[in-house]
Protein backbone atom coordinates (compact mmCIF):
# COMPACT_ATOMS: atom_id res chain seq x y z
CA UNK A 1 0.00 0.00 0.00
CA UNK A 2 1.62 3.62 -1.17
CA UNK A 3 -0.76 5.19 1.12
CA UNK A 4 0.51 8.38 2.47
CA UNK A 5 0.15 8.58 6.72
CA UNK A 6 0.46 11.67 7.98
CA UNK A 7 -0.79 11.53 11.66
CA UNK A 8 0.85 15.25 11.86
CA UNK A 9 -2.57 16.21 10.18
CA UNK A 10 -4.35 16.43 13.91
CA UNK A 11 -2.63 19.51 14.52
CA UNK A 12 -3.36 21.37 11.50
CA UNK A 13 -5.78 24.49 10.93
CA UNK A 14 -8.74 23.34 9.61
CA UNK A 15 -9.90 25.30 6.78
CA UNK A 16 -13.11 26.51 8.75
CA UNK A 17 -10.10 28.25 10.26
CA UNK A 18 -11.40 28.03 14.52
CA UNK A 19 -9.08 25.41 15.44
CA UNK A 20 -6.54 22.63 14.48
CA UNK A 21 -8.06 19.40 13.44
CA UNK A 22 -7.76 17.95 16.46
CA UNK A 23 -9.92 20.49 18.27
CA UNK A 24 -12.69 19.76 15.32
CA UNK A 25 -12.96 16.05 16.33
CA UNK A 26 -13.28 16.98 20.03
CA UNK A 27 -16.41 19.44 19.55
CA UNK A 28 -17.94 16.68 16.88
CA UNK A 29 -17.39 13.95 20.18
CA UNK A 30 -19.58 16.96 22.30
CA UNK A 31 -22.10 16.75 19.43
CA UNK A 32 -22.29 13.44 19.78
CA UNK A 33 -22.23 13.01 23.34
CA UNK A 34 -24.74 15.79 24.12
CA UNK A 35 -26.88 14.43 21.29
CA UNK A 36 -27.05 10.99 22.50
CA UNK A 37 -27.63 11.85 26.31
CA UNK A 38 -30.24 13.89 25.05
CA UNK A 39 -31.77 11.04 23.63
CA UNK A 40 -31.22 8.87 26.15
CA UNK A 41 -32.76 10.42 28.82
CA UNK A 42 -36.01 11.22 26.57
CA UNK A 43 -36.17 7.84 25.90
CA UNK A 44 -36.06 6.16 29.72
CA UNK A 45 -38.37 8.59 30.12
CA UNK A 46 -40.75 8.38 27.64
CA UNK A 47 -39.97 4.06 27.00
CA UNK A 48 -41.01 3.64 30.72
CA UNK A 49 -44.43 5.65 30.30
CA UNK A 50 -45.47 3.85 26.94
CA UNK A 51 -43.68 0.65 28.56
CA UNK A 52 -45.92 0.61 31.80
CA UNK A 53 -49.06 1.77 29.51
CA UNK A 54 -48.63 -1.51 27.32
CA UNK A 55 -48.87 -3.94 30.98
CA UNK A 56 -51.85 -1.77 32.45
CA UNK A 57 -55.24 -3.51 32.52
CA UNK A 58 -56.87 -1.34 30.05
CA UNK A 59 -57.12 -2.72 26.85
CA UNK A 60 -57.59 0.43 24.57
CA UNK A 61 -54.30 2.23 27.07
CA UNK A 62 -52.10 -1.45 25.91
CA UNK A 63 -53.04 -0.73 22.24
CA UNK A 64 -52.30 2.67 22.25
CA UNK A 65 -48.99 1.75 23.56
CA UNK A 66 -48.48 -1.13 21.11
CA UNK A 67 -49.22 1.28 18.18
CA UNK A 68 -46.34 4.09 19.40
CA UNK A 69 -43.86 1.05 19.74
CA UNK A 70 -44.50 0.09 15.93
CA UNK A 71 -45.21 3.83 14.62
CA UNK A 72 -41.60 4.34 15.58
CA UNK A 73 -39.72 1.17 15.22
CA UNK A 74 -40.72 0.01 11.56
CA UNK A 75 -39.51 3.33 10.01
CA UNK A 76 -35.79 3.53 9.56
CA UNK A 77 -34.13 6.43 11.68
CA UNK A 78 -33.05 8.22 8.86
CA UNK A 79 -36.30 8.62 7.43
CA UNK A 80 -37.56 9.94 10.90
CA UNK A 81 -34.78 12.38 11.27
CA UNK A 82 -36.02 13.80 7.22
CA UNK A 83 -39.61 13.64 8.69
CA UNK A 84 -38.71 15.84 11.54
CA UNK A 85 -36.17 18.29 9.91
CA UNK A 86 -38.21 18.62 6.62
CA UNK A 87 -41.26 17.96 7.18
CA UNK A 88 -42.52 19.16 10.20
CA UNK A 89 -41.57 23.21 9.55
CA UNK A 90 -43.86 22.43 6.88
CA UNK A 91 -46.93 20.80 8.39
CA UNK A 92 -47.42 22.97 11.06
CA UNK A 93 -48.84 27.11 10.61
CA UNK A 94 -46.58 28.55 8.41
CA UNK A 95 -45.40 31.32 11.62
CA UNK A 96 -44.16 28.30 13.14
CA UNK A 97 -42.60 26.79 10.67
CA UNK A 98 -40.62 29.54 9.60
CA UNK A 99 -39.41 30.20 13.46
CA UNK A 100 -38.51 25.90 13.31
CA UNK A 101 -36.31 26.82 10.23
CA UNK A 102 -34.75 30.03 12.04
CA UNK A 103 -33.97 27.75 14.74
CA UNK A 104 -29.97 27.70 15.69
CA UNK A 105 -28.27 24.28 16.26
CA UNK A 106 -31.79 23.18 14.60
CA UNK A 107 -30.06 19.60 13.57
CA UNK A 108 -29.19 19.26 16.59
CA UNK A 109 -32.65 19.82 18.31
CA UNK A 110 -34.09 17.48 15.79
CA UNK A 111 -31.41 14.88 15.80
CA UNK A 112 -31.97 13.65 18.96
CA UNK A 113 -35.68 14.49 19.40
CA UNK A 114 -35.76 11.69 16.22
CA UNK A 115 -33.34 9.59 18.04
CA UNK A 116 -35.04 9.86 21.57
CA UNK A 117 -38.41 8.67 19.70
CA UNK A 118 -36.71 6.29 17.67
CA UNK A 119 -35.17 4.79 21.06
CA UNK A 120 -37.91 5.25 23.12
CA UNK A 121 -39.88 2.55 21.45
CA UNK A 122 -37.12 0.44 21.71
CA UNK A 123 -36.83 0.95 25.49
CA UNK A 124 -40.63 0.98 25.76
CA UNK A 125 -40.40 -2.81 24.20
CA UNK A 126 -37.90 -3.76 27.19
CA UNK A 127 -39.47 -2.31 29.40
CA UNK A 128 -42.88 -4.18 28.97
CA UNK A 129 -40.83 -7.00 28.59
CA UNK A 130 -38.79 -6.86 32.18
CA UNK A 131 -42.72 -6.25 33.67
CA UNK A 132 -44.06 -9.20 32.03
CA UNK A 133 -41.01 -11.23 32.79
CA UNK A 134 -42.28 -10.90 36.33
CA UNK A 135 -44.46 -13.46 38.08
CA UNK A 136 -47.94 -12.52 38.04
CA UNK A 137 -48.19 -12.81 41.99
CA UNK A 138 -45.90 -9.46 42.50
CA UNK A 139 -48.84 -7.28 40.67
CA UNK A 140 -51.77 -9.46 42.81
CA UNK A 141 -49.41 -9.02 45.91
CA UNK A 142 -48.96 -5.35 45.21
CA UNK A 143 -52.83 -4.73 44.69
CA UNK A 144 -53.78 -7.56 47.87
CA UNK A 145 -51.95 -5.16 50.17
CA UNK A 146 -53.89 -1.93 49.55
CA UNK A 147 -51.40 -0.46 47.13
CA UNK A 148 -53.17 1.79 44.42
CA UNK A 149 -52.08 0.79 40.50
CA UNK A 150 -49.54 3.84 40.06
CA UNK A 151 -47.77 2.80 43.71
CA UNK A 152 -47.65 -1.31 42.59
CA UNK A 153 -45.47 -0.09 39.69
CA UNK A 154 -43.78 2.00 41.20
CA UNK A 155 -42.69 0.38 44.40
CA UNK A 156 -42.68 -3.13 43.44
CA UNK A 157 -43.39 -3.57 39.47
CA UNK A 158 -40.77 -1.13 38.26
CA UNK A 159 -38.18 -1.35 40.38
CA UNK A 160 -37.75 -5.24 39.96
CA UNK A 161 -38.42 -5.17 35.99
CA UNK A 162 -35.57 -2.36 35.97
CA UNK A 163 -32.86 -4.41 37.64
CA UNK A 164 -33.62 -7.59 34.87
CA UNK A 165 -33.58 -5.40 31.77
CA UNK A 166 -29.64 -3.55 32.56
CA UNK A 167 -28.39 -5.76 30.08
CA UNK A 168 -30.71 -4.77 27.15
CA UNK A 169 -30.68 -1.59 28.22
CA UNK A 170 -27.57 -1.37 28.14
CA UNK A 171 -26.94 -2.34 24.24
CA UNK A 172 -29.87 0.32 23.89
CA UNK A 173 -27.55 3.14 25.42
CA UNK A 174 -24.75 1.90 22.86
CA UNK A 175 -27.17 1.75 20.10
CA UNK A 176 -28.35 5.49 21.21
CA UNK A 177 -24.30 6.35 20.73
CA UNK A 178 -24.18 4.36 17.56
CA UNK A 179 -27.49 6.23 15.88
CA UNK A 180 -26.82 9.68 16.74
CA UNK A 181 -23.83 9.52 13.85
CA UNK A 182 -27.46 9.14 10.91
CA UNK A 183 -27.42 12.92 12.72
CA UNK A 184 -24.76 14.30 9.64
CA UNK A 185 -27.61 13.47 7.34
CA UNK A 186 -29.48 16.63 8.63
CA UNK A 187 -26.16 18.81 8.85
CA UNK A 188 -25.41 17.80 12.47
CA UNK A 189 -21.17 17.63 12.92
CA UNK A 190 -20.96 15.21 15.38
CA UNK A 191 -18.02 12.67 15.40
CA UNK A 192 -18.49 11.16 12.25
CA UNK A 193 -19.87 13.75 10.39
CA UNK A 194 -16.48 15.65 11.60
CA UNK A 195 -14.45 12.87 10.40
CA UNK A 196 -16.05 12.96 7.37
CA UNK A 197 -15.23 16.28 6.61
CA UNK A 198 -11.79 16.22 7.35
CA UNK A 199 -11.12 13.39 4.84
CA UNK A 200 -13.02 16.00 2.17
CA UNK A 201 -10.79 18.81 3.37
CA UNK A 202 -7.69 17.16 4.12
CA UNK A 203 -7.63 14.05 1.77
CA UNK A 204 -5.85 12.34 4.98
CA UNK A 205 -9.11 9.67 5.02
CA UNK A 206 -7.65 6.41 7.09
CA UNK A 207 -5.79 8.82 9.86
CA UNK A 208 -9.34 10.81 10.09
CA UNK A 209 -11.48 7.32 10.29
CA UNK A 210 -9.10 5.93 12.97
CA UNK A 211 -9.41 8.36 15.28
CA UNK A 212 -13.06 8.31 15.12
CA UNK A 213 -13.19 4.69 15.61
CA UNK A 214 -11.15 5.10 18.49
CA UNK A 215 -13.38 7.55 20.02
CA UNK A 216 -16.66 5.25 19.32
CA UNK A 217 -14.97 2.29 20.82
CA UNK A 218 -14.00 4.88 23.93
CA UNK A 219 -17.42 5.48 24.68
CA UNK A 220 -18.33 1.63 23.97
CA UNK A 221 -16.10 0.67 26.64
CA UNK A 222 -17.29 3.50 29.12
CA UNK A 223 -20.71 2.25 29.00
CA UNK A 224 -20.54 -0.96 29.50
CA UNK A 225 -18.15 -0.67 32.08
CA UNK A 226 -20.61 2.32 33.70
CA UNK A 227 -23.47 -0.36 33.31
CA UNK A 228 -22.13 -3.01 34.91
CA UNK A 229 -21.00 -0.98 37.77
CA UNK A 230 -24.42 -0.09 38.05
CA UNK A 231 -25.66 -3.38 37.59
CA UNK A 232 -23.86 -4.70 40.36
CA UNK A 233 -24.26 -1.87 42.60
CA UNK A 234 -28.32 -2.10 42.80
CA UNK A 235 -28.04 -5.82 42.79
CA UNK A 236 -30.35 -6.80 45.46
CA UNK A 237 -28.43 -9.42 47.27
CA UNK A 238 -29.66 -13.01 47.02
CA UNK A 239 -32.71 -12.00 44.69
CA UNK A 240 -31.63 -11.63 40.90
CA UNK A 241 -28.23 -12.74 40.02
CA UNK A 242 -25.95 -10.16 38.69
CA UNK A 243 -22.84 -10.42 37.07
CA UNK A 244 -22.10 -13.69 37.78
CA UNK A 245 -24.69 -16.20 37.24
CA UNK A 246 -25.54 -14.38 34.34
CA UNK A 247 -22.55 -15.19 32.46
CA UNK B 1 -51.63 22.50 4.41
CA UNK B 2 -52.73 19.10 3.59
CA UNK B 3 -54.73 20.75 0.79
CA UNK B 4 -51.61 21.56 -0.86
CA UNK B 5 -50.27 18.01 -0.89
CA UNK B 6 -49.36 16.78 -4.56
CA UNK B 7 -50.06 13.53 -4.65
CA UNK B 8 -49.67 13.43 -8.38
CA UNK B 9 -45.50 13.47 -7.77
CA UNK B 10 -46.34 10.29 -6.12
CA UNK B 11 -47.85 8.25 -8.91
CA UNK B 12 -45.95 10.45 -11.71
CA UNK B 13 -42.51 8.95 -9.62
CA UNK B 14 -44.07 5.26 -8.47
CA UNK B 15 -41.89 3.63 -11.77
CA UNK B 16 -39.03 5.13 -10.65
CA UNK B 17 -39.35 4.67 -6.89
CA UNK B 18 -39.63 1.10 -7.22
CA UNK B 19 -38.69 -0.34 -10.32
CA UNK B 20 -34.89 1.00 -9.41
CA UNK B 21 -35.01 2.34 -5.75
CA UNK B 22 -36.86 -0.23 -3.77
CA UNK B 23 -35.30 -3.29 -6.52
CA UNK B 24 -32.26 -1.99 -5.08
CA UNK B 25 -33.04 -1.93 -1.30
CA UNK B 26 -34.53 -5.32 -1.71
CA UNK B 27 -31.12 -6.49 -3.73
CA UNK B 28 -28.70 -5.43 -1.06
CA UNK B 29 -30.86 -6.61 1.44
CA UNK B 30 -31.12 -10.23 0.01
CA UNK B 31 -27.86 -10.53 -1.00
CA UNK B 32 -26.65 -8.87 2.55
CA UNK B 33 -28.65 -11.49 4.24
CA UNK B 34 -27.72 -14.67 2.18
CA UNK B 35 -23.81 -13.84 2.35
CA UNK B 36 -24.16 -11.98 6.21
CA UNK B 37 -25.93 -15.65 8.09
CA UNK B 38 -23.12 -17.49 5.74
CA UNK B 39 -20.12 -15.43 7.07
CA UNK B 40 -21.83 -14.60 10.35
CA UNK B 41 -22.22 -18.45 10.60
CA UNK B 42 -18.72 -19.38 10.21
CA UNK B 43 -17.50 -16.41 12.31
CA UNK B 44 -19.55 -18.49 15.09
CA UNK B 45 -18.23 -21.12 14.86
CA UNK B 46 -14.60 -19.15 15.18
CA UNK B 47 -15.66 -17.35 18.37
CA UNK B 48 -16.43 -20.66 19.18
CA UNK B 49 -13.40 -22.71 18.30
CA UNK B 50 -11.34 -24.36 20.89
CA UNK B 51 -8.24 -23.06 18.70
CA UNK B 52 -7.91 -19.29 20.71
CA UNK B 53 -5.99 -17.36 18.10
CA UNK B 54 -9.05 -18.30 15.50
CA UNK B 55 -11.38 -17.56 18.35
CA UNK B 56 -9.87 -14.02 19.47
CA UNK B 57 -9.67 -12.76 15.95
CA UNK B 58 -13.52 -13.64 15.13
CA UNK B 59 -14.44 -12.00 18.58
CA UNK B 60 -12.13 -8.94 18.07
CA UNK B 61 -13.56 -8.61 14.50
CA UNK B 62 -17.56 -8.67 15.70
CA UNK B 63 -17.24 -6.76 18.81
CA UNK B 64 -15.10 -3.75 16.58
CA UNK B 65 -18.09 -3.51 14.37
CA UNK B 66 -20.86 -4.01 16.86
CA UNK B 67 -19.59 -0.80 18.39
CA UNK B 68 -19.00 1.14 15.64
CA UNK B 69 -22.19 3.11 13.78
CA UNK B 70 -23.00 1.59 10.94
CA UNK B 71 -22.64 5.03 8.63
CA UNK B 72 -18.71 4.98 9.98
CA UNK B 73 -18.87 1.66 8.86
CA UNK B 74 -19.84 2.60 5.45
CA UNK B 75 -17.29 5.32 4.91
CA UNK B 76 -14.57 3.04 6.02
CA UNK B 77 -15.30 0.18 3.16
CA UNK B 78 -15.94 2.96 1.01
CA UNK B 79 -12.75 4.19 1.09
CA UNK B 80 -10.93 0.44 2.70
CA UNK B 81 -12.20 -1.37 -0.01
CA UNK B 82 -10.30 0.21 -3.16
CA UNK B 83 -7.23 -0.64 -1.74
CA UNK B 84 -8.03 -4.00 -0.58
CA UNK B 85 -8.39 -4.48 -4.39
CA UNK B 86 -5.20 -2.95 -5.04
CA UNK B 87 -3.70 -5.00 -2.72
CA UNK B 88 -5.23 -8.04 -3.71
CA UNK B 89 -4.58 -8.00 -7.54
CA UNK B 90 -1.11 -5.93 -6.82
CA UNK B 91 -2.58 -3.30 -9.07
CA UNK B 92 -0.61 0.21 -9.29
CA UNK B 93 -3.46 2.28 -7.93
CA UNK B 94 -6.07 1.88 -5.63
CA UNK B 95 -8.79 -0.21 -7.85
CA UNK B 96 -11.99 1.72 -8.92
CA UNK B 97 -14.82 0.32 -6.35
CA UNK B 98 -17.77 2.47 -6.66
CA UNK B 99 -20.39 3.24 -4.47
CA UNK B 100 -22.89 0.38 -5.28
CA UNK B 101 -20.43 -3.05 -4.86
CA UNK B 102 -18.87 -1.12 -1.86
CA UNK B 103 -22.66 -0.63 -0.22
CA UNK B 104 -22.62 -4.41 -0.98
CA UNK B 105 -19.79 -5.31 0.59
CA UNK B 106 -19.75 -3.34 3.70
CA UNK B 107 -23.57 -4.41 4.21
CA UNK B 108 -22.66 -7.91 4.18
CA UNK B 109 -19.32 -7.32 6.15
CA UNK B 110 -20.95 -5.49 8.69
CA UNK B 111 -24.35 -7.49 8.72
CA UNK B 112 -22.38 -10.87 9.41
CA UNK B 113 -21.53 -9.63 12.69
CA UNK B 114 -24.92 -9.33 14.02
CA UNK B 115 -25.76 -12.52 12.39
CA UNK B 116 -22.47 -14.11 14.36
CA UNK B 117 -24.07 -13.41 17.54
CA UNK B 118 -27.52 -15.04 16.55
CA UNK B 119 -25.71 -17.97 15.27
CA UNK B 120 -23.40 -18.41 18.08
CA UNK B 121 -26.37 -18.02 20.59
CA UNK B 122 -28.09 -20.54 18.19
CA UNK B 123 -24.99 -23.02 18.41
CA UNK B 124 -25.19 -22.88 22.23
CA UNK B 125 -27.96 -23.59 22.22
CA UNK B 126 -27.54 -27.34 21.23
CA UNK B 127 -27.33 -29.28 24.19
CA UNK B 128 -23.71 -30.60 24.07
CA UNK B 129 -24.33 -34.39 23.94
CA UNK B 130 -25.23 -33.89 20.89
CA UNK B 131 -21.75 -32.69 19.76
CA UNK B 132 -19.99 -35.96 21.62
CA UNK B 133 -23.00 -38.01 20.41
CA UNK B 134 -21.88 -37.17 16.94
CA UNK B 135 -18.24 -37.52 17.26
CA UNK B 136 -18.89 -40.77 18.99
CA UNK B 137 -20.33 -41.74 15.82
CA UNK B 138 -17.04 -41.31 14.27
CA UNK B 139 -18.70 -37.55 12.01
CA UNK B 140 -15.59 -35.29 11.87
CA UNK B 141 -16.56 -31.40 13.09
CA UNK B 142 -17.77 -30.01 9.73
CA UNK B 143 -19.93 -33.75 9.29
CA UNK B 144 -21.18 -33.25 12.99
CA UNK B 145 -21.69 -29.51 12.62
CA UNK B 146 -23.23 -29.64 9.63
CA UNK B 147 -26.03 -32.77 9.79
CA UNK B 148 -26.87 -32.13 13.16
CA UNK B 149 -25.87 -28.57 15.15
CA UNK B 150 -26.37 -25.94 12.26
CA UNK B 151 -29.72 -27.37 11.44
CA UNK B 152 -31.37 -27.03 14.53
CA UNK B 153 -29.49 -23.96 15.66
CA UNK B 154 -30.98 -22.30 12.34
CA UNK B 155 -34.32 -23.27 13.19
CA UNK B 156 -34.30 -22.02 16.56
CA UNK B 157 -32.70 -19.28 15.56
CA UNK B 158 -35.09 -18.31 12.37
CA UNK B 159 -37.52 -15.59 14.32
CA UNK B 160 -34.03 -13.62 15.56
CA UNK B 161 -32.66 -14.07 11.63
CA UNK B 162 -35.70 -12.54 10.32
CA UNK B 163 -35.92 -9.92 12.63
CA UNK B 164 -32.59 -8.77 12.55
CA UNK B 165 -33.08 -8.86 8.52
CA UNK B 166 -35.91 -6.83 9.04
CA UNK B 167 -33.54 -4.36 10.87
CA UNK B 168 -31.31 -4.40 8.31
CA UNK B 169 -33.85 -3.62 5.47
CA UNK B 170 -34.26 -0.53 6.89
CA UNK B 171 -30.54 0.16 7.74
CA UNK B 172 -30.20 0.00 3.98
CA UNK B 173 -31.58 3.81 3.92
CA UNK B 174 -28.32 4.78 5.19
CA UNK B 175 -26.59 4.02 1.47
CA UNK B 176 -28.48 8.06 1.77
CA UNK B 177 -25.03 9.21 2.56
CA UNK B 178 -23.14 7.69 -0.57
CA UNK B 179 -25.55 8.90 -2.83
CA UNK B 180 -26.98 5.50 -4.19
CA UNK B 181 -30.16 5.51 -5.47
CA UNK B 182 -31.59 3.37 -3.23
CA UNK B 183 -35.99 3.87 -1.83
CA UNK B 184 -34.70 6.54 0.35
CA UNK B 185 -32.57 7.86 -2.29
CA UNK B 186 -35.16 8.11 -5.16
CA UNK B 187 -37.53 9.48 -2.68
CA UNK B 188 -35.20 12.29 -1.78
CA UNK B 189 -33.53 12.66 -5.46
CA UNK B 190 -37.56 13.34 -6.72
CA UNK B 191 -38.16 15.54 -3.22
CA UNK B 192 -35.45 18.33 -4.03
CA UNK B 193 -36.24 18.12 -7.84
CA UNK B 194 -39.87 18.95 -7.43
CA UNK B 195 -39.27 20.70 -4.33
CA UNK B 196 -42.20 17.91 -2.75
CA UNK B 197 -39.97 17.21 0.48
CA UNK B 198 -43.37 16.67 2.32
CA UNK B 199 -44.77 14.33 0.13
CA UNK B 200 -42.16 12.45 -0.92
CA UNK B 201 -40.70 11.54 2.42
CA UNK B 202 -44.01 10.94 3.79
CA UNK B 203 -44.46 8.36 1.47
CA UNK B 204 -41.35 6.69 2.00
CA UNK B 205 -41.82 6.58 5.39
CA UNK B 206 -45.62 5.22 4.60
CA UNK B 207 -44.28 1.96 2.50
CA UNK B 208 -41.01 1.47 4.76
CA UNK B 209 -44.13 1.08 7.82
CA UNK B 210 -45.95 -1.04 6.02
CA UNK B 211 -42.93 -3.69 4.55
CA UNK B 212 -41.46 -3.30 8.05
CA UNK B 213 -44.81 -4.38 9.67
CA UNK B 214 -45.70 -6.83 7.88
CA UNK B 215 -42.85 -8.71 7.91
CA UNK B 216 -42.63 -8.38 11.72
CA UNK B 217 -46.14 -9.52 11.82
CA UNK B 218 -45.26 -12.71 9.78
CA UNK B 219 -42.08 -13.20 12.16
CA UNK B 220 -44.09 -13.25 14.67
CA UNK B 221 -46.56 -15.83 13.81
CA UNK B 222 -43.55 -17.72 12.62
CA UNK B 223 -42.11 -17.70 16.21
CA UNK B 224 -45.53 -18.39 17.64
CA UNK B 225 -45.56 -21.92 15.55
CA UNK B 226 -42.15 -22.62 16.46
CA UNK B 227 -43.05 -22.53 19.54
CA UNK B 228 -45.23 -25.06 19.89
CA UNK B 229 -43.61 -27.41 17.71
CA UNK B 230 -41.11 -27.82 20.37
Amino acid sequence: MNYNWNWAIFFEMSPEGTGTYLDTFFWGLGWTISTSMLAWSMALALGTVVGVLRTTPYPWVVRLGDAYVELFRNVPLIVQMFLWYFVLPELVPKAAGDWLKQLPNASFYNAFIALGFYTSARVAEQVRAGIQSLPRGQRMAGTAIGLTLPQTYGYVLLPMAFRIIVPPLTSEFMNTVKNSAVGLTIGLLELTGRARAMQEFSFQVFEAFTAATIAYVMITITIVLTMRWLERRVAIPGFIAAGNATR
Amino acid sequence: MLGEFDFDVIWRSLPYLFKQGMTFTLTITFTAMGAGIVLGTLLAMMRLSSFKPLAMIAGGYVNLIRSLPLVLVIFWFYFLVPWIGQWITGAERPVLVGPYLSSFITFTLFEAAFYCEIMRAGIQSIPRGQVAAGYALGLNYWQTMGTIVLPQAFRNMLPVLLTQTIILFQDTSLVYVLSISDFLGAAAKIAQRDSRLVEMYLFAALVYFVLSYTASHYVKRLQARLAIVR
